[in-house]
């Protein structure tokens, strides 16, 4: 007697039919010595958002910040393989290193606003790549701070400086830097870890706004964020990637025993 | 259970969870076979036990409701702990109806058996179907118990043949009443029994469902998933 599932019931892989904005081939990352990424395919879809979920150490910060190239400020670091964006390799010696980071922007776990006022801190980066008039400058940042949905609370107090902001507004303000110059790609390394729950489901709001113009990776430590507010789910643990998928079968049924066991705590 | 949580705590409340479901099973399952003693030799006690013993039942759905509420609110549950949590809560809904379907035979067993209507052949004729659909129940209390997909696919096949036992039953009974209109009433309570049997394979394949969902995360309610098995049982 035959007892397996009929094969109409089995799923396709996952993103399939999405278009890629980066596509992460062979990827090997050395903190000097110590290999801490080992082999990581995946593909990162256009105006969607990747969440990367993983125990400490696991290599997710790691991953997120090759993206940008973010690890060249420290001596010692390095990585193997591919990430193309726009037809290049990202890893490549000839990058523009500042142009690549105006387009895939990034927002830290704690929020870090520059010591300057409200305005400037989204202008800065602006002025960076951009010419632009005093009007132009004005509608781009109030066009920042209302995508980051914080231009009501701020409009009236744009002189004043960004460290006076709640926790909240700060991370915000961070975000609005970011989508200030016009990005494809932002990646948020657990963005909502130094706020509270108020705070968190704003910021998660924003991210399914910023979806609509944005590809968005996000890594988090809060399982339920990465259910909440991600389209694809990519579980990571001692630097390579277990698991890759669409986050409702992540959550729901997941391929693998090591990310049933994690998502559902049974690890450690 | 697969492996342990990191919570003991938590393992404990699924754990709870699971030892309330099975213990609600047994009483369904034995509030059905005490239904069909009735049935086959009158016995009014017993046919009162049945029905208090819903009561029961009622309660254990309604605590079982509760706690699998308050795991999902405190504790979040994932993959296959939510699939087991989703699932517990539609198999005590099908166990509150085994346990109706079950009073419904009591009642009817005891108004049969009261009135002395009873036929000879009463019994006999719902025998093969009540044993199937005892041994179906069992099963997919056993396959929930055990988590096991295979036992629990075979036994959605089953039902097919139930379902044909019963159209079966309908036929003959229709043919006593043509022939002799004083079995009637007889008849009638007999065909009510065979219908709540009946009604009692559908929940035990629905339970398979359930155990199928939880095991492999597909579910194959209202689907065609299964006809090659189907194909291959021979109607009783």
């Amino acid at each position: 007697m035959n007892t397996q599932l009929s094969p109409e019931m089995t799923t396709a892989p996952a993103g399939a039919g999405k278009r890629t904005t980066i596509a992460i081939s062979n990827l090997n990352f050395f903190y000097g010595k110590t290999q801490s990424l080992t082999n990581v395919n995946l593909n990162i879809h256009e105006r969607q958002v990747t969440a990367f979920i993983g125990p400490s150490g696991c290599g997710k910060s790691t991953l997120l910040r090759t993206l940008n190239r973010m690890y060249d400020l420290y001596p010692g670091q390095r990585a193997e393989g591919s990430i193309m964006y726009r037809g290049r390799n990202i890893l490549d010696a000839g990058q523009d290193l500042n142009m690549l980071r105006a387009k895939i922007g990034m927002v830290f776990q704690k929020p870090t606003p520059f010591p300057m006022s409200i305005y400037d801190n989204i202008a800065f980066g602006v002025r960076l790549y951009e010419d632009l008039s005093k009007g132009e400058m004005d509608e781009r940042v109030e066009w920042a701070l209302k995508k980051a949905a914080l231009w009501g609370e701020v409009k009236d107090k744009l002189t004043k400086s960004g460290l006076s902001l709640s926790g909240g507004q700060q991370q915000r303000l961070c975000i609005a830097r970011g989508v200030a110059v016009k990005p494809d790609v932002l990646l948020l390394d657990e963005p909502t870890s130094a706020l509270d729950p108020i705070s968190t489901s704003k910021v998660e709001e924003l991210i399914s706004e910023l979806k609509q113009d944005y590809t968005i990776a996000i890594v988090t430590h809060n399982m339920q964020q990465a259910a909440r507010c991600s389209d694809y789910t990519a579980y990571m643990y001692l630097g390579e990637l277990v698991e890759f998928g669409e986050t409702d079968q992540i959550f729901m049924n997941p391929a693998r025993k090591e990310t049933q066991d994690y998502i559902t705590g049974r690890f450690g | 259970m697969i492996g342990e949580h990191s919570s003991k705590q938590y393992d404990n409340e699924l754990e709870a969870i699971r030892s309330k479901v099975l213990l609600m099973g047994g009483i369904v399952e034995t509030q059905f076979l005490d239904a069909m003693t009735c049935f086959r030799i009158g016995n009014p006690e017993r046919a009162d036990r049945v029905m208090r013993e819903d009561d029961t039942v009622n309660q254990l759905e309604v605590s079982l409701d509760d706690a699998c509420s308050h795991l999902i609110v405190r504790r979040q549950p994932a993959a296959n702990d939510l699939r087991t949590i989703m699932a517990t809560i539609k198999v005590i809904t099908d166990l509150e109806r085994i346990g109706d379907e079950a009073t419904k035979i009591a009642r009817t067993a005891k108004a049969l058996h009261s009135r002395g209507t009873a036929t000879v052949n009463h019994y006999e004729m719902v025998r093969n179907i009540a044993n199937n659909t005892s041994d179906m129940l069992h099963d997919a209390l056993d396959a929930f118990a055990r988590n096991d997909g295979v036992q629990a696919l075979k036994l959605i096949a089953q039902d097919a043949v139930i379902d044909h036992e019963f159209r079966s039953i309908m036929r003959n009974l229709i043919t006593f009443m043509m022939e002799d209109p004083r079995t009637i009433s007889a008849a009638l309570d007999t065909l009510w029994v065979a219908k709540a049997i009946e009604r009692i394979g559908d929940h035990a394949k629905n339970i398979a469902e359930y155990v199928i969902y939880v095991v492999e995360g597909k579910d194959i309610r209202h689907t065609k998933s299964v006809p090659a098995i189907e194909d291959n049982i021979e109607p009783a």
